[in-house]
């Protein structure tokens, strides 16, 4: 397929239709969804009906919108509008949400054309898509592999072709690992820019939408798009969102650039090859290096697997058979929470909530939830001094290429860690991209990780785009 | 910190409202305690002084106008429910059988 951006030119220029850019999208995704597992729905006629009024206002002279007949994949755990939304849990399996997103309205109102709902880990818990109640996504670039979670439905959807943008979330890294793993851009925005309404809830203090696509430019188009203040989620940021296009080819010159050591350590041999490639080319673009060191990083996996999971057993606990969703009957109203939840969580989640909820209970509050959200205080103090010495951070996205079906899912322990490099950014709110640089095994793909402060989109992109042209995809 | 026990798993999926067979409490038990396991090394830390953060930007609260606003219609809430009756959310019984 066309880029986001190649694609929002020519109908918006009426070279083409936005009906036949999603025609070919449809077309891509009947050829290989049954051998991938990526949609778990196609809204086909909603799509072409979206897509139709999208080539009537180009008909009438309208301003079409910037993602003008853009084909977008929503991970589904975004409502959209009578549209099923599982969250991949069989307690959502069939129900409809009666509104949609803030995401989904804003890509409306942008042009773009909604195609369908991707699969992803069990509400969003998991760094693979094996924990999803509907199958694993298989990876497009070796189908015997994952595409990392969980968004790895969103992360397939764009690098089989089927659509040139998807929308996922982001709560210790499930936008970027995947993106990585898939060999795409992927992009956690700042905390507060985008708008969570809509989105069903993992960890509120974690969790942030934001896009996967295959170039930096129709990256920043696409979160231009969806970022802003939002009346509906009380934690978006009150500013006026920034222009982020305009920045993409702003260059590294002059910028100070941070290589951190525990962004890097434990990681295969050849995805520290590909850090360090990428730092000789940042330096070549004018950036000044600087070798930085944040143990306070470390500790960041074991508080994000008590913040998370503390967050997730309340949020989840409105899964109780009453209002929405499955309901398995029981005798009394407690036997048929029991029951539903029982019957219709899946493993992962179940040992979330558990973990969650013991680290919330009385008595071990304190030594587990408690010291926590101290650790996570330690985690954006040292994010804080390492912005005095540096403008960017830069690192590894994952420990390694994408890796093979079953080989983490016995060890939780050993899912939890490869999601190491990506926590930090969640717990200090920040934002992170990943930009696939370079190949290893197998020829599968590298994700190498800008990191900046609060509001760095623009420069994160410019970076980013240096990256992108010295890795041969202009 | 104690190590995690089997009753205490019992106990915290009667709080989460989950029903667990006998292999599931071992195996959580052993899992879960090797996450705890881990998290232990936050016990190194002198964390005196320390002040937690429970949100990354230090929001403490936000309040709309009041003023009535429309919101989603009865009908269509009621409708998704798994049971319902006169316009209101059907559960099994709550209380003890009445005398």
């Amino acid at each position: 397929m066309k880029s986001v951006r190649q694609v929002a030119l020519d109908v918006q220029r009426g070279d083409t239709s936005a009906l036949s850019v999603l025609e070919e999208s449809l077309a891509h995704i009947r050829a290989r969804n049954d051998e991938l597992n990526v949609f778990l729905y196609v809204d086909e006629d909603g799509a072409r009906a979206t897509a139709n009024a999208v080539d009537e206002r180009v008909a009438r002279g309208e301003d079409a919108g910037t993602l003008a007949g853009v084909p977008v994949a929503l991970k589904d755990n975004l409502c959209q509008r009578d549209i099923p939304t599982t969250c991949s849990s069989k307690i959502l399996e069939g129900w409809r949400p009666p509104y949609n997103a803030t995401v989904v309205e804003r890509l409306l109102l942008a042009g773009a054309v909604p195609v369908g709902k991707t699969n992803l880990d069990e509400f969003a818990m998991g760094s693979s898509t094996e924990n999803s109640a509907f199958g694993p996504t298989k990876n497009p670039l070796d189908t015997s592999r994952v595409p990392g979670g969980s968004s790895g439905g969103s992360a397939a959807a764009v690098a089989a072709d089927m659509t040139p943008l998807a929308l996922g979330s982001d709560t210790g890294g499930s936008i970027r690992q995947p993106a990585a793993l898939c060999g795409l851009i992927g992009v956690k925005p700042t905390y507060g820019l985008v708008s969570r309404y809509g989105l069903v809830a993992f960890a509120s203090s974690l969790d942030q939408i934001g896009p996967l696509t295959k170039t930096v430019t129709d990256a920043a188009m696409a979160l231009e798009a969806i970022a802003g203040h939002d009346p509906f989620d009380s934690t978006s940021l009150p500013e006026p969102s920034p222009s982020l296009v305009a920045h993409v080819e702003d260059g590294v010159a002059g910028k100070r650039i941070g290589v951190v050591r525990e962004l890097i350590d434990g990681a295969d041999e050849e995805v520290v090859a590909s850090v360090e490639r990428a730092v000789e080319v940042l330096k070549e673009a004018g950036a000044t290096i600087v070798e930085l060191s944040v143990p306070e990083f470390r500790l960041g996996l074991s508080a994000y697997y008590l913040i998370a999971p503390a967050e997730a057993s309340s949020n989840l606990a409105r899964f109780d058979g009453v209002r929405y969703g499955l309901r398995v009957n029981g005798d009394d109203v407690t036997a048929m929470m029991e029951a539903t939840r029982t019957a219709g969580f899946g493993e992962e989640v179940k040992r979330r909530i558990m973990l969650g909820t013991y680290a919330l209970s009385a008595g071990y509050y304190d030594a587990y939830y408690g010291q926590a959200l101290k650790v996570r205080t330690l985690t954006i103090d040292a994010f804080r001094r390492a912005y005095r010495e540096a403008d960017l951070l830069l690192g590894a996205t994952t420990p390694s290429v994408a890796f093979e079906f079953g080989s983490k899912t016995a060890d939780p322990m050993a899912m939890y860690l490869s999601d190491v490099f990506t926590i930090p950014s969640n717990l200090s709110g920040e934002p992170a991209i990943s930009i696939p640089f370079g190949t290893g095994e197998a020829g599968l793909p590298i994700g190498v990780q800008l990191l900046g402060p609060g509001r760095s989109e623009g420069q994160l992109f410019a970076g980013a785009r240096v990256l992108e042209i010295a890795d041969g995809r202009s | 910190m104690p190590g995690l026990r089997r009753e205490d798993v019992a106990h915290v999926a009667k709080l989460a409202r989950l029903t667990m067979s006998e292999a599931e409490l071992d195996k959580f038990t052993e899992q879960l305690g090797q996450v705890l396991e881990h998290a232990s090394d936050m016990n190194a830390l002198d964390l005196e002084g320390v002040v937690p953060t429970a949100h990354p930007f230090g929001l403490i609260n936000v309040v709309r106008d009041d003023e009535r606003r429309p919101c989603l219609d009865h009908d269509v809430v009621i409708a998704m429910a798994p049971d319902a009756e006169d316009g209101r959310f059907a559960v099994p019984r709550i209380l003890g059988e009445a005398p």
